[in-house]
């Protein structure tokens, strides 16, 4: 079987049947907060069990344990803060007990039970989240823009913000199941925010050599702009499986979650939201989850050290090049040769070929991959 | 036998290997507490142990999957 859920126990928090007609109901007399995307997302995660064992945006003592242990209260490990933020108008009348309607584009998202409402240092989170003050890291600039009080409490999911690939979406109830009905013992997950060249392929199929399976999950979400579209994702990775993966061994399924580019701790977090899909490893890249120079290459390793007791099993795979003299792709451990043999498989290069309209070579991405890309109007985020 | 705790028996040498593991990796307070991790994780692997749902519920997940073609 797979792995436990973290905190033992997944959470499932949305309302259904009557329970949720009669919510929704009350829910015009509730107050209500508009939220955008990312909130909406965030919201989805702890509803879906994403975010298991949190049932709602953090309360104070669990955001100050995260902040400066990495830890739950309880002593769980996490190391990302999970946290709705508003204004004092927009808490104007809302007081603890109170149950608060989230909206997202004016509909019903989700109903909060109101446990706390605190202040905090957006410069301190920045330093113990991001390991940074400067605003010119992506994580921090966003942080500096949310408001300044933080709403804590459970909440539970009304509907789920639009999510023009929900076909391709499993959330943590729906992958176990898939995977005791596929007999997978061993599930190793990989995160991605790019189409697959060879390197990413060499990786995957190196982990999968002793799993029964691998889960593929591109990120959904925000994106900035000259990242892939998702939709360009997704199919470069059907293509990418169709032609060069046997029968049943991959799953590839959107995940829908914000990014905030905070390095070795993202990476810890990454890896429990996948245990808790029911993976029982995790890829962790060089500099995974890091963003230009704020991260040591090999932090985002180093940090899993001190989670002895994360109950999913980090893989920390090196980057892969491809070897003339090997004639293959290899990494650093398994290959002797020197610099002049090595190619290195650029991502930021097969980038700049794919938007100048040319095919890369093939022992850097597969045809079919490049074809999906190429035949795709628009590839890229404007 | 205390309270909801039973006393188990490991060997010394296996007791001092685990002490020795936490004072080097932390995460744990104790040995018992790494024990009771270790035993947690295992059987929940074997039996599916975190997840709450009805088989008329389970049956819904399962639908949904055919239905997207991952089964």
């Amino acid at each position: 079987m797979v792995s436990r859920p973290h905190g033992g126990r997944l959470v499932l928090r949305v309302l259904e049947g009557r329970r949720r007609e009669r919510l929704l109901s009350e829910a015009r007399e509730m107050p209500s907060l508009e939220v955008g995307l990312e909130r909406a997302i965030d919201a989805e995660d702890i509803a879906r069990g994403a975010f298991s064992p949190l049932e709602g945006f953090m309360v104070e003592d669990e955001y100050l344990s995260v902040l400066d242990r990495m830890r739950l209260p309880n002593d769980l490990p996490w190391t990302i803060p999970v946290i709705l933020d508003a204004s004092k108008e927009e808490l104007r009348g809302v007081s603890v007990g109170d149950d608060l309607l989230l909206k997202y584009n004016g509909r019903p998202l989700a109903i909060v039970t109101v446990e706390d409402v605190y202040g905090w240092d957006k410069r301190v989170h920045a330093e113990k989240v991001f390991k940074t003050r400067d605003p010119g890291h992506p994580g921090v600039e966003a942080t500096y823009r949310r408001k300044d009080l933080l709403v804590g409490g459970r909440l539970e999911l009304i509907d789920s913000p639009p999510n023009p690939l929900e076909k391709y979406t499993l959330w943590p109830l729906e992958t176990r199941i898939l995977f005791k009905e596929r007999g997978w013992r061993r599930v190793v997950a990989f995160q991605t925010r790019n189409v697959p060249h060879l390197g990413h392929e060499y990786v995957q199929k190196a982990a999968l050599t002793f799993t029964d399976g691998l889960l593929v999950q591109p990120l959904s979400g925000w994106k900035k702009k000259g990242d892939y579209r998702d939709e360009v994702i997704v199919e470069a990775y059907k293509a990418l499986i169709e032609h060069y993966y046997p029968k049943n061994v991959v799953v590839l399924s959107v995940l829908r979650m914000n990014m905030f580019y905070a390095g070795p701790r993202e990476a810890v977090h990454h890896a429990i939201v996948r245990k808790n899909f029911g993976a029982t490893h995790f890829i962790v890249g060089r500099d995974h989850a890091g963003v230009g120079d704020y991260y040591g290459p090999y932090e985002a390793w180093e940090i899993f050290k001190q989670f002895p007791d994360l109950g999913i099993t980090p893989l920390f795979v090196r980057e892969a090049f491809y070897c003339r003299k090997c004639g293959g792709m290899v990494n650093e451990k398994i290959c002797p040769h020197g610099p002049e043999h090595r190619v290195k498989i650029s991502g930021t290069r097969i980038r700049e070929m794919l938007r100048r309209g040319e095919r890369p070579p093939e022992y850097m991405m597969r045809p079919e991959v490049a074809e999906v890309v190429l035949g795709h109007g628009n590839p890229f985020i404007e | 036998m205390s309270g909801d705790k039973v006393s188990i028996e490991i060997s010394k040498d296996l007791y001092e290997k685990a002490k020795k593991f936490i004072e080097e990796n932390g995460g744990f307070k104790s040995v018992e507490e790494l024990v009771e991790f270790l035993l947690e994780e295992a059987i929940a692997a074997e039996t599916g142990e975190g997840v709450a749902i009805s088989p008329e519920d389970e049956e819904k997940v399962k639908e949904r999957l055919r239905s997207l073609g991952y089964l």
